[in-house]
């Protein structure tokens, strides 16, 4: 975590960033083809369990080495011969069996790292190294597409997490602002903060999200406490005209070290939170569903086996869960490297066949049209082993 | 301003940038030594103690878990009755309330706020949070109060070994079920084994920090030498609830090896034996010293100030006076230009000190704005505590959301006709720190609490 390591390596990103301005506007894919897709990106902090998300019932381990916390076979969602999705996760569930959602088993990120921290900084920073870019992918992959298409991202709570972080200014939202643009305190902030760096264009950011946010709801800012109409209203900014293309947002409470539960229980709970806020956007979305993509990742997967507290340490591989109208029908996303002992990673975690790089870079070539040179070289630099996955989208 | 001297200056930085804000009067108090008026808050005793209003007591964490205990039967009798659960909830609900307006009270109130700064820095070091549950909910205050605060200027080992012993830490990192799985109850219970969640946030988040060089293999060997450190719970006797208990039968037995060196057997003393050998290592004296200056001074703070802060851990055997009294020594800490944006506790504190009010009202003046801004107390998301970096404090969202909690708090607390002139609470607030675009923006207000909401919101007000 030294500084000297960071500032060394934004230094080599910037330049990277430089030189890709040559080309970023030639050739890719051609703006029409990509207007009006949105591309939403929840991540789950803490380290969400995929064994509990789709938990692979048919694999023969896996009831032994999740004892009391295994999801029954018979409360499972079935999805096919080996896997089936978490009870409370009935909605996801729909989505995918009208071919509007996919999950990826075994995902995980370039690196083993079993600090949330380090991991969620992994995650985020897109540039395949620890604290190797002081900026997100996502505020890159804005600045990769500039040039053609300009387009925004927004925020979704009351923190902008690093994934957004950088140059390119995202907006952000959460429920009980109330601000009006026009009132006179905006206009003597605004000068107060001209030369601020920080506060000016935060500031002017928010003025206009908010002029959005009482026009979506006919004068009403939305409440906070109901997790599904939260993420309606979220929808509805991405709907708007002009609304941003990208959204990101955050959910907590997933380290379930002790009493994880198993089709009851804390975990449960989170995950039905997390079905409120897939259904909501669908919802939301409406008939611009079709020209979606959700991509729900985690810094890393649990224990294999069940740990003394009734819970799960941290692992590595997990599941991503894709959803969205926009995307191709299909089956299981990437490889199923087993639950056998042999294949356990260093004997105790669910090891990765994918790269968690390769399912953001395929979304972002096939649904965003984000140019292929600047994907490697901006968006998610020193990646080529990370090769995008193809065939997702429709 | 073109008269303001040099002791002007540092007085207005001493006041906000290592206090919590001035109070009308604090900035002339200072002037006369601002760096004696710091050193005078450094106090063998530790930080001061909420206290509870209208003659209440805060209770301890016994009474306080036992309380949860109460909850936990009441919601199962409960049923699925929502009244009947809210009234379950309520106890608990009263006590956290009755703990965050006495904890704000204090920091809106004392005249020691560097004091208090530096208190509030080491409970989120230590960071436990109600978001696990609510026997965690219910003891997070008492542990500040009984793990931290006592301890916050004497060694830094016993600080880290008071954190790791209290009953709220064991359960927000699920140490009191680690079991051993070669100890007596390991070989009995098949299904119980270790936790390694504890080990690990003691060496990366409170000691060592992530980047000291152990292994995977360091952390498993740590949970194994912390296994028995473990409390009170439910079965336990009534006079042990909500206690630290040390279960002998949980230890995994023999000697450990943990980043490099080896623990004898011994039973509850080897994790301590451990926990001393960290808070000993000049990795600790790092992380701390990095941590506090990025606190204090800047999110990307001087390489000279981390080396005074780091040297001085060193040299004092981690003694925390000796770290708070560099701090406060450090030209680089004093540097006029202000770096940090106030988080969103210290902007509601300090809006109270400009104003010479305090919060009266938890669920009004406290809870509710903090929870708005996505910071209410003892709620941290993670084990790592609230960040300190401007740009997770500065999205667009979460500045409207300062400007409207500004505006309310003008209309209810900006000083009325007859007191104090708008202009003057500027210069109260901010001395020397004033810029004159801000001085000119309230002069120009149409009201007094335009006036007011102006100098909160001023770019200054918002640093320190």
């Amino acid at each position: 975590m030294t500084q000297h390591f960071t500032r060394r390596s934004a230094l080599a990103l910037a330049a990277s960033t430089g030189l890709s301005a040559a080309f970023i506007g030639a050739g890719g894919a051609q703006a029409g083809t990509f207007e009006n897709r949105k591309l939403v990106v929840i991540i789950c902090r803490g380290a969400m369990d995929g064994l509990s998300v789709s938990p692979p019932v048919g694999d023969p381990n896996y009831a032994v080495l999740r004892g009391a916390i295994a999801i029954p076979p018979d409360q499972a969602l079935k999805l096919d011969g080996t896997f089936g999705l978490h009870p409370k996760l009935a909605g996801l569930y729909a989505m995918i069996q009208s071919g509007q959602a996919r999950i990826a088993p075994a995902v995980a990120i370039p690196q083993r790292i079993r600090s949330h921290f380090e991991a969620q900084d992994m995650l985020e920073n897109g540039s395949g190294q620890l604290y190797g870019a002081a900026t997100g992918w996502l505020n890159r992959t804005l600045q990769a597409v500039q040039p053609r298409r300009p387009i925004r991202a927004l925020s979704i709570g009351a923190q902008e997490p690093l994934i957004l972080h950088g140059p390119m200014q995202a907006d952000s939202w959460s429920p009980g602002g109330r601000l009006d643009p026009t009132a006179r305190i905006s206009g003597i902030l605004g000068d107060l903060y001209k030369d601020d760096a920080l506060l000016g264009p935060a500031l002017a950011a928010g003025l206009k999200t908010e002029g959005q946010a009482s026009a979506l709801n006919g004068g009403h800012a939305p409440g906070g406490g109901d997790v599904q109409a939260f993420a309606v209203t979220a929808a509805k900014f991405l709907r708007a005209p002009d609304g941003p293309s990208i959204a990101v947002l955050s959910l907590d409470g997933f380290d379930t070290h002790a009493n994880q539960g198993a089709a009851q229980g804390q975990l449960a709970n989170r995950l039905g939170v997390l079905d409120k806020v897939l259904t909501g956007l669908r919802d939301g979305m409406g008939d611009q569903w079709s020209k979606t993509v959700v991509v729900v990742a985690t810094e890393f997967g649990r224990t294999a086996r069940v740990n003394g507290t009734a819970g799960t340490d941290h692992g590595t591989a997990s599941t991503v869960i894709l959803a969205g109208g926009a995307l191709a029908r299909g089956g299981i996303v990437g490889d199923w490297p087993t639950l056998d002992q042999a294949k356990l990673f260093e004997n105790r975690d669910l090891a990765p066949t994918l790269d968690v790089r390769q399912v953001f870079k395929g979304v972002l070539v096939e649904h965003m049209g984000v140019d292929g040179r600047a994907l490697e070289t901006v968006v998610f630099p020193r990646s080529a082993d990370a090769r995008p996955l193809r065939g997702l989208i429709a | 301003m073109t008269f303001s001297s040099t002791a002007d200056l540092k007085a207005a930085v001493a006041a906000t940038r290592f206090g919590l804000g001035a109070r009308p009067g604090e900035i002339a108090l200072a002037r006369h030594d601002p760096h004696g008026w710091l050193q005078a808050q450094i106090s063998p005793n530790g930080a001061d103690q909420p206290q509870a209003g209208g003659g209440g007591v805060l209770a301890g964490t016994p009474e306080s878990y036992q309380a949860f205990l109460a909850y936990r039967a009441a919601i199962n009798a409960a049923g699925q009755d929502p009244m009947a659960r809210k009234a379950a909830r309520q106890p608990l609900d009263d006590a956290l309330a009755q703990e965050v307006l006495a904890r704000a009270w204090l920091a809106a109130v004392t005249p020691s706020p560097f004091r208090e700064r530096w208190a509030l820095f080491w409970g989120n070091h230590f960071t436990v949070s109600l978001m696990k549950g609510e026997d965690v909910g219910a003891t997070a205050a008492a542990f500040e109060r009984e793990a931290i605060r006592p301890h916050v200027f004497g060694r830094f080992a016993d600080l880290l070994s008071a954190s790791s012993r209290h009953p709220a830490m064991l359960m927000y990192l699920d140490q009191q079920n680690s079991i051993g799985p070669s100890s007596p109850a390991g070989l009995k219970r098949k299904n119980s084994g270790l936790n390694e969640n504890l080990g690990r946030e003691i060496m990366e988040l409170h000691s060592l920090g992530v980047d000291a060089g152990y292994s995977q293999g360091d952390v498993t060997e740590f949970a194994r030498a912390l296994t028995g450190w473990s409390m009170g719970g439910p079965g336990a006797a009534v006079e042990q609830q909500g206690t630290f208990l040390y279960q002998q039968p949980y230890h995994e037995p023999g000697e450990r090896r943990v980043f490099g060196k080896v623990y004898a057997s011994g039973q509850e003393r080897q994790a301590q034996a451990a926990l001393d050998d960290f808070a000993a290592s000049p990795h600790t004296a790092r992380h701390i010293a990095h941590k506090l200056a990025v606190h204090f001074v800047a999110d990307d703070p001087p390489p000279a100030l981390i080396a005074r802060l780091e040297a001085a851990y060193r040299s004092s055997d981690g003694d925390l006076a000796q770290v708070a009294n560099a701090l406060i020594s450090a030209p680089e800490a004093w540097e006029p230009a202000a770096h940090k944006l106030k988080t969103p506790y210290e902007f509601l504190i300090s809006s109270h000190r400009a104003a010479g009010t305090g919060p009266t009202d938890a669920h009004k003046d406290v809870l509710g704005p903090l929870g708005g801004f996505g910071h209410r107390p003892f709620a941290a998301p993670q084990p790592n505590g609230w960040s300190d970096a401007a740009a997770d404090w500065a999205a667009p969202d979460a500045i409207i959301k300062r400007v409207t909690f500004a505006q309310g708090f003008a209309n209810a607390h900006a000083p009325k006709a007859g007191g104090p002139a708008p202009v003057q609470v500027a210069q109260e607030s901010l001395g020397a720190r004033l810029a004159p675009a801000t001085l000119t923006a309230v002069q120009r207000a149409e009201s007094r609490p335009e006036a007011f909401a102006i100098l909160l919101m001023s770019p200054e007000f918002q640093r320190r």
